[in-house]
């Protein structure tokens, strides 16, 4: 397994939110300030990574027919660990993402690199596939984050620079409170895959011409 | 589309000078009318708003178009329509950025991003409406009211004044919110049917007269621009609705059901909206469906929903589902009989039953 390649995988091609289209609901209910979406990001990444290391040790002695039981497990030990450190020592952020904190239990991305890609792999690969994948939807959430904060709010790092409030850009009179609304988040995810769609496949395109 | 001149076909070889352009330039000859009492109702602020709304409809379409390589569709004015009938679904003291905003969404996130003209499943200008409405409630609501249009064309740079100054409820806004028996005293003593009619009331730009909207879809009938089913369909059921379910007091008033019928952008959304080739079904049976849906639509929107108007949203919902109309009313293949279509079905069903019987065992 060689690691650039991972890290594409993870960031760009096999990007869990923009390309696999996994953890849906946390992409788009949270996505409103960026402190939301940094620390969805890190907490997805924290989970992910030692999940993907812990089932990857145990995958010759976890049993093939309960396997989705024992991830789950495994999982929500971690989501319960981060649950409370967050609420320990972060409590505006855990107040403010509430029930999707608990809901990363279920999250596909988890799941989804723990049977797809630690059950099958070694200890170090997983654990490095676990960082690039939660940096990948990390960076997706971040992405959103800032586009419909910025659209919808006005504003840029809510939650997190000038005491919480973020630093107005446009007048509040102006900014479109639709994008901060469940329907920014369908028409922002839409535009961002649209355009990620679009790049990636420019230059293959150019290339076959050439030939 | 007409630009496509070297055709090879069979017999009959009728050619029609009908294309695209032609289409859409006479949508826009029968939009004059209700633009005029537009003016004459809420002053050159309203002519100005149209003329920008069309100019930045033109401008993302080109842009877009050459941003993606694509062919540029400028001259066939559709961008145009959607620009017109986004000022004419909008309050006249709409700021002229809100309807640039508008016109961004319409044009490129709804119009082009799928796929552009003929292929967009909803309709531009009341999608950019719908955004607007909830991105910016409290301008998108703001009613400026008849009869004090301020006719100096430099009034429309005082702002804040002349919104202030001179707004007020719609018909439709004051029945939402008073209790229905006394909404129809107050709204009798405020605007008169006649006004109703002929444009005298509070409202949109473009949907405050219900005789000039008339006189343009009577035109696109006449001009077979249009088919008369969906508006038909669609004002009927709205008519015999309110007619049925009065709400003044008492069933089957007239007075309220014309008042329903006036009040609002159901002639709007009716001749020039609902009738989108784009958006609408196919099929004659089709047709009745979707706007009989939509004036379903309508008339919960208004009695139990969250909107004092359903206009917009029943056109878009039932745009929605044109898909799904479209298939339900498919006609049969030419040379189809009843008899054959029934052993076709019921081979089907034998053939899925042996499937289901084949994997039991």
């Amino acid at each position: 397994m060689n690691v650039k390649k991972q890290f594409w995988d993870g960031l760009i091609t096999q990007n869990p939110v923009l390309v696999q289209l996994l953890g849906m609901c946390p992409t788009l209910a949270i996505t409103t300030s960026l402190f939301n979406g940094l620390g969805m990001g890190l907490s997805v990444l924290i989970i992910l990574t030692c999940a993907n290391v812990v089932i990857s040790a145990l995958r010759k002695i976890i049993p093939n027919k309960v396997r989705i039981a024992c991830y789950i497990v495994v999982i929500a030990s971690f989501v319960t660990m981060v649950d409370l450190l967050l609420k320990a020592f972060v409590p505006a952020l855990s107040k403010s993402l509430g029930l999707f904190i608990p809901l990363i239990v279920v999250n596909c991305i988890i799941l989804g690199r723990a049977e797809g890609f630690a059950s099958k792999n070694g200890i170090g690969a997983s654990a490095l596939d676990g960082i690039f994948q939660g940096f990948g939807n990390m960076v997706a959430l971040t992405i959103m984050c800032v586009i419909r904060e910025f659209l919808g709010a006005g504003t840029f790092g809510g939650g997190l620079l000038n005491g919480g409030k973020g630093i107005q850009i446009l007048p509040p009179d102006t900014v479109a409170l639709g994008m901060i609304l469940p329907v920014g988040g369908f028409l922002t995810l839409g535009v961002v895959i649209a355009a990620v769609q679009y790049f990636m496949n420019k230059p293959k395109k150019t290339k076959e011409v050439a030939k | 589309m007409d630009e496509l001149k070297l055709s090879v076909a069979s017999s009959p070889h009728a050619s029609h000078p009908v294309g695209t352009q032609s289409l859409m330039r006479d949508v826009l000859i029968a939009l004059i009318p209700a633009m005029a009492m537009g003016i004459y109702v809420f002053g050159f602020r309203a002519l100005i708003q149209t003329i920008v709304s069309v100019i930045f409809c033109e401008i993302f379409e080109w842009g877009y178009c050459k941003l993606m390589h694509k062919p540029i569709p400028c001259k066939d004015l559709s961008a145009a329509i959607t620009g017109v009938l986004l000022v004419f679904v909008c309050p006249v003291t709409l700021p002229y950025w809100t309807i640039i905003i508008g016109d961004f969404f319409a044009i490129v996130i709804v119009k082009q991003l799928f796929g552009g003209l003929g292929t967009n499943f909803l309709n531009p200008a009341l999608a950019g409406r719908a955004f607007l409405m909830l991105s910016y409630p409290v301008p998108m609501t703001t009613w400026a009211l008849p009869g004090q249009a301020n006719w100096a064309p430099l009034g429309m740079s005082v702002g804040q004044d002349y919104i202030d100054a001179f707004t007020g409820a719609t018909p439709l806004s004051i029945d939402y919110m008073k209790n229905a028996e006394d909404a129809l005293n107050l709204t009798a003593s405020q605007f008169s049917l006649g006004d109703m009619f002929i444009g005298n009331i509070g409202g949109t730009v473009g949907e405050v007269s219900a005789i000039a909207l008339l006189i343009g879809g009577i035109y696109l009938i006449c001009r077979g621009v249009i088919r008369p089913r969906i508006p038909v369909a669609y004002i009927a059921t709205v008519a015999v609705l309110t007619l049925i379910f009065s709400r003044s007091g008492g069933h089957f008033d007239f007075v309220w059901m014309l008042r329903e019928i006036f009040a609002g952008g159901l002639f709007l959304g009716a001749f020039f909206m609902a009738t989108d080739y784009v958006t609408s079904p196919n099929t004659p049976k089709g047709e009745i469906i979707f706007g009989i849906g939509a004036g379903l639509l309508v008339v919960f929107i208004r009695y139990f929903g969250g909107y004092p108007e359903g206009v917009c949203y029943s056109i878009l919902v039932m745009n929605i589902l044109v898909w799904l109309i479209d298939k339900a009313t498919m006609p049969a293949r030419f040379g189809v009989t009843k008899e054959m279509r029934q052993a076709e079905k019921e081979a089907a069903k034998a053939a899925k039953k042996a499937a289901k019987e084949g994997s039991e065992a």
